[in-house]
């Protein structure tokens, strides 16, 4: 079995120092180790950006695809073989403007995969923009008076969408983050988790300090049930959003490969392609 | 008797139009006769003028004629659309109900047959249809019982009783206009035909049976027009085989979705028209550079934009040769007929495999649209060649220390092995950025041309497609080659008999591949030729331009375009090719 170690390769990370996305790869990589994967049984698929690269500082297999498509290729992949463990992974910007379209019917669709995005509420490696999930006044290059558009709120949306799991996690609780992509991988069906994963040079307003301050963790909140759509839904407006953990889960859904009327469970990519003759003739009787 | 002649049944879209073509020509097939059937549609479902014609022979054919011998008409607006196509001895069979009367000018003969009527006597006034089909075929002199095996299937399920009813309507259909005329028309019967089983289909349909054939499991595909039907017959019978179609949010997903799945190691399609294509052409770099293979179909229709959406037009060919930003190694193939959509399906698999890059089979309304008569398909022609792919470790070597299988391995023919995820030593990554061996991104300027030159090396020595033109090569010295592509090699073909038989020596071409551009094919038939004249439907002459940057020759290249949304007609072959060679001018 492998270890996290195992996880691991020799490049060097050209994120900044003190970046969130550290803590999600190594988190990643944990929550691999746990589950008893070996690096040949992931493929990690993500998106560009800063966040992007993160597919090739995991020793797995990895597609480093173009911008906001991570979410596609993995579906394309997991269908061509359910063998695979199949992450997806992104900032805000891949999952939330450019990619969005993909990112709600991902969510409808409901492929066994697990969505990993990094949100940091600002543009990095453009160096400085704002985002969809930047707040209202937010300044950047690209807003120097604010921003005059509302932030998007992924977990409500992705609630109203359909999906089945949805959770949140924060760079600092590498702890919790492991446990949460670990019930992720798990759960079978599209898993969304947002990590708050701050950018320490573009974004000064949402630090580690900020999120510190105002983040609610829903594991230590008594009375709170995530199998309630509704319970849910109402955390989420009341905190803005600003919680931490296992939001919502529905185990009884069935995932899009499980609905697909004569989807073998053998992979696709390991099915034998040829036609015998038979029922290539009766193909062709249909035209005669 | 007639050795060939066109039959057109018109009326309001969603009448039934397309059933009741669907049925005549279906036991003409079985008749053994040879036909090309072109729907006239409009983008709406109900309402609106709709026709189809079928042409039938008794020797192969593959275009629309410029005439019309039999209108089977349900309004009166099928008589006024329509008429003129008509000759002097031709028929029109109309539904007595609307009243129908000729326009001014119309020498045709006109029965107005109670097809509603009729119907109505039997049991049910939809079935005027099959009034129509029992009329048209005593003109015609088609045996009757030729529609008990089509009805059958047609209605098995509904009953003996609707089959009877149905097959009863046919009968006295027939048995009107034999009171009428006293039997077949002079000049509207059909020799016998050779009697062989043949199939009848549209290229669309072609192509996606030839995906299935090629081991194809997955497409994943955005509904358009001209290109559904590819995706409509996949859902139908692809998960008896199973695999599935994925009706994705868009074109981009599609073409994204693609990529994902044959990089996983399955063979995948997606299809769709211009605007979709013009979505896609970010996602078919990224094919290019991370050498992902992917089959992509265009069906053309009318652009640019929206275009005319139910129209026949060729002029994608520009964008899906140039489209893309860098430089990537791409193939385009553009198939001519219903049975090379096929089996170059078929083949775009195999070369998609081979040199890991995307593959478009280009296609046009016309073709993948218009039914013909397709030659019985060999199995023993279906061959699966998946080139370098590795799908298990045996024979890998032990990756140590994180080290990663060389994906990008910088081989003599710029193909390197490719390892499906999942496989024990195969780890490497894949990514649109510029790349080293394994895989890793690297901006190193030495590395860079390097990788460049790999992947352009793949495809610089040509490529393993078996036939890149089809060629009637009648003269050694003609006086004119035609070149075309696509779906005008039946119209190109009937201009061609035309001048032949006024004595012009005339050779004729048609591009089977695009890109890389078999240059050394096609220039013996230029040079050879006194004059080549370029069919294509488009405005600026994509097609003759190419030629002309590949092969050279210029001064004797001409240009014939048709960008008003219709097919070329016979006629209008002929009638440009001999301008070109009697007036030296277009």
């Amino acid at each position: 079995m492998a270890t996290f170690k195992e996880f691991r390769n020799k490049v060097k990370p050209n994120w900044c120092p003190g970046c969130g996305d550290f803590s999600v790869l190594a988190a990643m990589q944990r929550a691999f180790a746990n589950q008893g994967l070996e690096p040949e049984d992931v493929v990690l698929v993500s998106g560009i950006g800063c966040s992007g690269r993160i597919s090739g500082y995991l020793n797995s297999y990895g597609f480093h695809g173009i911008h906001g498509r991570a979410l596609p290729i993995a579906q394309g992949l997991k269908l061509a073989n359910r063998d695979l463990t199949v992450v997806a992974a992104g900032g805000d910007g891949d999952g939330f403007a450019i990619g969005m379209s993909h990112t709600i019917h991902a969510i409808r669709r409901n492929v066994d995969l697990t969505y990993i995005v990094m949100d940091n509420q600002v543009y990095g490696l453009t160096k400085g923009q704002t985002s969809p999930r930047s707040e209202m006044g937010f300044k950047t290059k690209s807003t120097p008076k604010g921003s005059i558009e509302s932030s998007i709120a992924p977990l409500e949306m992705a609630l109203t969408a359909g999906a089945g799991f949805v959770a949140q996690g924060f760079s600092s609780d590498l702890k919790q983050l492991t446990r949460l992509i670990e019930a992720g991988l798990t759960h079978k069906g599209f898993s969304l988790i947002n990590v708050f994963s701050p950018c320490v040079t573009y974004n000064k307003i949402n630090t580690y300090d900020w999120f510190k301050e105002n983040l609610v963790n829903l594991d230590k909140e008594e009375g709170y049930n995530p199998s309630n759509r509704m319970m849910a839904m109402q955390k989420l407006m009341e905190s803005d959003g600003l919680v931490t953990g296992l939001i919502y889960q529905n185990k009884e859904r069935k995932s899009y490969e499980e609905l697909i009327p004569g989807f073998d469970e053998t992979p696709l990519a390991k099915q034998d392609l040829r036609l015998d003759r038979s029922a290539f003739e009766e193909l062709v009787a249909e035209f005669a | 008797m007639v050795k060939q002649l066109s039959w057109k049944v018109g009326g309001q879209q969603g009448e039934g139009i397309d059933s009741t073509g669907e049925i005549f020509s279906t036991a003409l097939n079985r008749l053994g006769y040879h036909l090309y059937g072109y729907r006239h549609f409009s983008s709406r479902i109900k309402g609106g003028h709709s026709n189809t014609k079928i042409r039938i022979s008794i020797r192969p054919i593959r275009a629309v004629s410029d005439d019309l011998d039999v209108l089977v008409a349900f309004d009166q607006e099928t008589i006024d659309l329509n008429a003129h196509e008509l000759h002097s001895g031709g028929v029109i069979l109309a539904d007595a109900k609307f009243k129908p009367n000729l326009p001014e000018g119309v020498t045709a003969r006109l029965f107005s047959v109670p097809f509603t009527k009729i119907a109505q006597g039997v049991g049910l006034a939809q079935m005027k249809n099959m009034v129509a089909v029992g009329a048209s075929s005593a003109i015609l002199g088609l045996p009757l019982q030729s529609f008990q095996g089509v009805i059958e299937e047609k209605f098995a399920r509904k009953g003996q009783q609707v089959v009877d009813k149905n097959m009863q309507a046919i009968q006295e259909g027939a048995d009107y206009i034999h009171a009428e005329t006293g039997g077949p028309l002079e000049g509207l019967q059909l020799e016998p035909s050779d009697g062989k089983k043949r199939l009848y289909m549209i290229g669309n349909d072609a192509i996606a049976l030839g995906a299935i054939a090629a081991g194809a499991r997955l497409m994943a595909a955005y509904p358009i027009t001209p290109s559904s039907e590819i995706m409509e017959y996949l859902i139908k019978r692809l998960s008896s085989f199973g695999g599935t179609v994925v009706q994705t949010e868009d074109e981009i997903a599609a073409i994204s979705m693609v990529l994902g799945a044959n990089y996983g190691g399955v063979r995948a399609l997606t299809a769709s028209a211009g605007p979709g294509l013009s979505l896609m052409t970010e996602a078919i770099g990224l094919s290019g550079m991370t050498e992902t293979p992917a089959v992509i179909v265009d069906t053309q229709r009318g652009g640019p934009s929206t275009g005319l959406p139910t129209k026949q037009e060729q002029s994608d060919l520009n964008a899906m040769v140039y489209s893309t930003h860098g430089e990537i190694p791409k193939i385009v193939i553009a198939p001519s007929t219903a049975e090379e959509c096929f089996y170059d399906t078929i083949q775009a698999f195999n070369l998609a495999d081979k040199y890991q890059c995307p593959v478009i089979i280009l296609s046009d309304l016309a073709l993948s649209l218009g039914k013909q008569t397709v030659e019985p398909l060999d199995y023993d022609r279906i061959e699966i060649d998946r080139g370098k792919l590795i799908t298990d470790s045996e024979g890998l070597k032990e990756l140590e220390n994180s080290e990663l299988f060389k994906r990008y391995e910088r081989t003599e023919d710029g193909i390197s092995p490719r390892v499906q995820p999942g496989v024990k030593n195969g780890l490497h990554h894949v990514t649109g950025v510029e790349h080293d061996e394994t895989g890793r991104p690297s901006e190193n300027a030495v590395n860079r041309k390097k990788m460049v030159e790999k992947r352009l090396r793949k495809l610089a020595q040509g490529i393993d497609f078996k036939d890149p033109i089809y060629l009637d090569d009648r003269h050694e010295e003609p006086d004119l080659l035609i070149v075309g592509i696509n779906s005008t090699r039946g119209v190109i073909q009937e201009g061609l008999e035309r001048l032949e038989k006024e004595g012009m020596k005339v050779n004729h071409l048609h591009l089977r591949q695009l890109l890389p551009f078999p240059t050394e094919a096609v220039r013996p038939h230029v040079e050879k030729a006194s004059k080549v004249i370029v069919v294509e439907n488009n405005a600026t002459g994509q097609l003759t331009d190419m030629i002309k940057l590949h092969v050279g020759m210029g001064e004797k290249i001409f240009h014939v375009g048709k960008y008003d949304g219709n097919p070329f007609l016979p006629s209008e072959v002929y009638n440009q090719c001999k301008e070109l060679l009697v007036h030296g001018h277009v």
